[in-house]
């Protein structure tokens, strides 16, 4: 058995696979494997007229549970990039995060501005190399000097180039939208309202995706993200008066209080003499 | 039979007015028996800074070694420690490198800021990241926990009614969870100090 090393200086990133092993064990013993969180999800692109809306849900699950109820799905690639993630939330964050990073050392290698093929390439080979247990899929948008491009990329390492895309469970919902009203040279606010109107019917429809729509508007002069641009589910439940409890209502078995900074106490002193 | 109801837990983290809570319950069984009482799963990795750990034990203790160890090479290396959130981002590198053999943890950070402005996280056991403004939960009474604390939880608490809200919280939650529970124990953190208590709660 090779020594761990695990506590010697930090590894320089990667994935490691040592308690691959054990888990392995544990699984033929009888023991599930916990969930993953999922981003369960409706996340839409369209290109329009001077550019490309992203638009996602905010929904994230851990199971059948909703664990995040406003969560991010759209990522950051470069100043004139963005990516929506599906499928296991790890992966899409430190997907886009490492492909994000790529991208800040490529601009200063080559001097220009990030082109979306450059991104796509580094997310389509990352999970290809890892034959799609990298569970990401991706809708890819942004605007660079050839123009405004939209990609839907897939876990195992395919592409798709689209005038308008849908990924994630919702994604038959959003693209019924899309099929019946997407036309070519749309101006920014009938963008807008397509887009919201997919994810809407994602939210409303699919029981993985929900709570509030979040866009981003990428043209070529500027990246606008307006999170939380729709909110239709407010919380309607809230009892008015809410608990109050009473201070010393539960009981404790024993307090322990430690001051985290000294408290001085000036107890004696003369007044400083004025020259 | 989940790896991560093996042991059984359940923690909580809450924001209050300038302070946060952070408290889980203290069993320690394996399957059904209980072993111990009094296990620790909230762990001070700086006078501003705590995370719990739940799921299998093994691991929350593993987690915390590794956790402690890297805070201190920060220490030795920064002369200083860390913020909240570069602990959250370190935690969640750590758990996503064994993205495909993990620790069956799932970790709540909670820390004060330099400000004293509260901050709380959760990840999920390959390092996922979820920021509240509210409230975090973890463990196998998840799901009740999920909703007592939507039900009673209230924005900007001070540091008494905290601890009431998150002890109430807690201690409704694991009732409704055979694997945990078995007392409590609650830190509430403030600028100037870090009151502890332990609760009382049903032992069965």
């Amino acid at each position: 058995m090779t020594k761990s090393n695990v506590m010697e200086v930090p590894p320089k990133g990667g994935f490691t696979f040592d308690l691959c092993r054990r888990n392995t064990m544990l699984q033929q013993q009888g023991a599930k494997l916990p969930k993953f969180r999922k981003t369960g999800t409706t996340i839409v692109g369209l290109i329009f007229k001077d550019g490309v809306i992203l638009g996602a849900d905010t929904r994230a699950t851990e199971g059948e549970i909703v664990c995040d109820k406003n969560c991010e799905k759209i990522h950051y690639l470069a100043p004139n990039i963005s990516c929506c993630g599906a499928g296991t939330a790890a992966d899409t964050e430190n997907v886009t995060d490492m492909v994000s990073s790529q991208l800040v050392l490529h601009r200063y290698a080559t001097g220009r501005e990030s082109r979306v093929v450059t991104a796509l390439t580094m997310l389509k080979s990352h999970l290809f190399r890892y034959q799609g247990q990298v569970s990401a899929a991706l809708v890819l948008g942004g605007v660079d000097v050839t123009g405004p491009h939209l990609h839907a990329v897939y876990p195992h390492g395919s592409t798709d180039t689209l005038p308008f895309a849908t990924m994630g469970s919702g994604s038959l919902a959003a693209m019924s939208v899309f099929e019946s009203r997407y036309k070519e040279n749309l101006t920014k606010e009938e963008g807008m309202e397509i887009v919201s109107a997919a994810i809407c019917a994602g939210i409303f429809n699919d029981l993985g995706s929900g709570s509030n729509v979040d866009l981003c508007i990428i043209t070529k002069a500027r990246k606008e993200y307006l999170r939380n641009y729709q909110q239709p589910n407010p919380r309607s439940y809230s009892r008015s008066k809410g608990y109050d409890f009473k201070i010393g209502h539960t009981a404790v078995l024993s307090t322990k209080i430690t001051q985290l900074r000294q408290h001085v106490q000036v107890l004696e002193g003369d007044a400083m003499e004025e020259e | 039979m989940s790896i991560t109801s093996y042991n059984g837990s359940a923690l909580i983290a809450m924001v209050g007015k300038n302070c946060f809570a952070i408290a889980s319950d203290r069993r320690l069984g394996v399957n059904f028996q209980t072993i111990a009482c009094d296990f620790q799963r909230i762990f001070k990795i700086h006078d501003k800074l705590y995370i719990g750990l739940s799921g299998l034990a093994t691991d929350v203790q593993t987690m915390h070694q590794r956790l402690q160890f890297r805070h201190k090479l920060y220490q030795l290396r920064e002369e200083r420690n860390m913020r909240p959130e570069t602990f959250a981002s370190l935690v969640s590198a750590i758990l996503y490198e064994k993205r495909f053999g993990p620790y069956f943890c799932e970790p709540i950070i909670a820390g004060l800021n330099d400000d004293g402005t509260p901050f709380i996280c959760t990840t999920d056991l390959i390092g996922a990241k979820q920021l509240a403004k509210d409230f975090v939960v973890s463990g196998t009474a998840s799901e009740s926990l999920y909703g007592a604390c939507e039900s009673m939880y209230k924005p900007d608490l001070g540091p008494d009614e905290l601890f009431e809200v998150i002890s109430q919280a807690l201690l409704a939650s694991v009732d409704r969870d055979c694997i945990s529970g078995w007392g409590g124990i609650v830190h509430v953190v403030t600028p100037d100090q870090v009151i502890t208590k332990t609760l009382k709660g049903r032992m069965d």
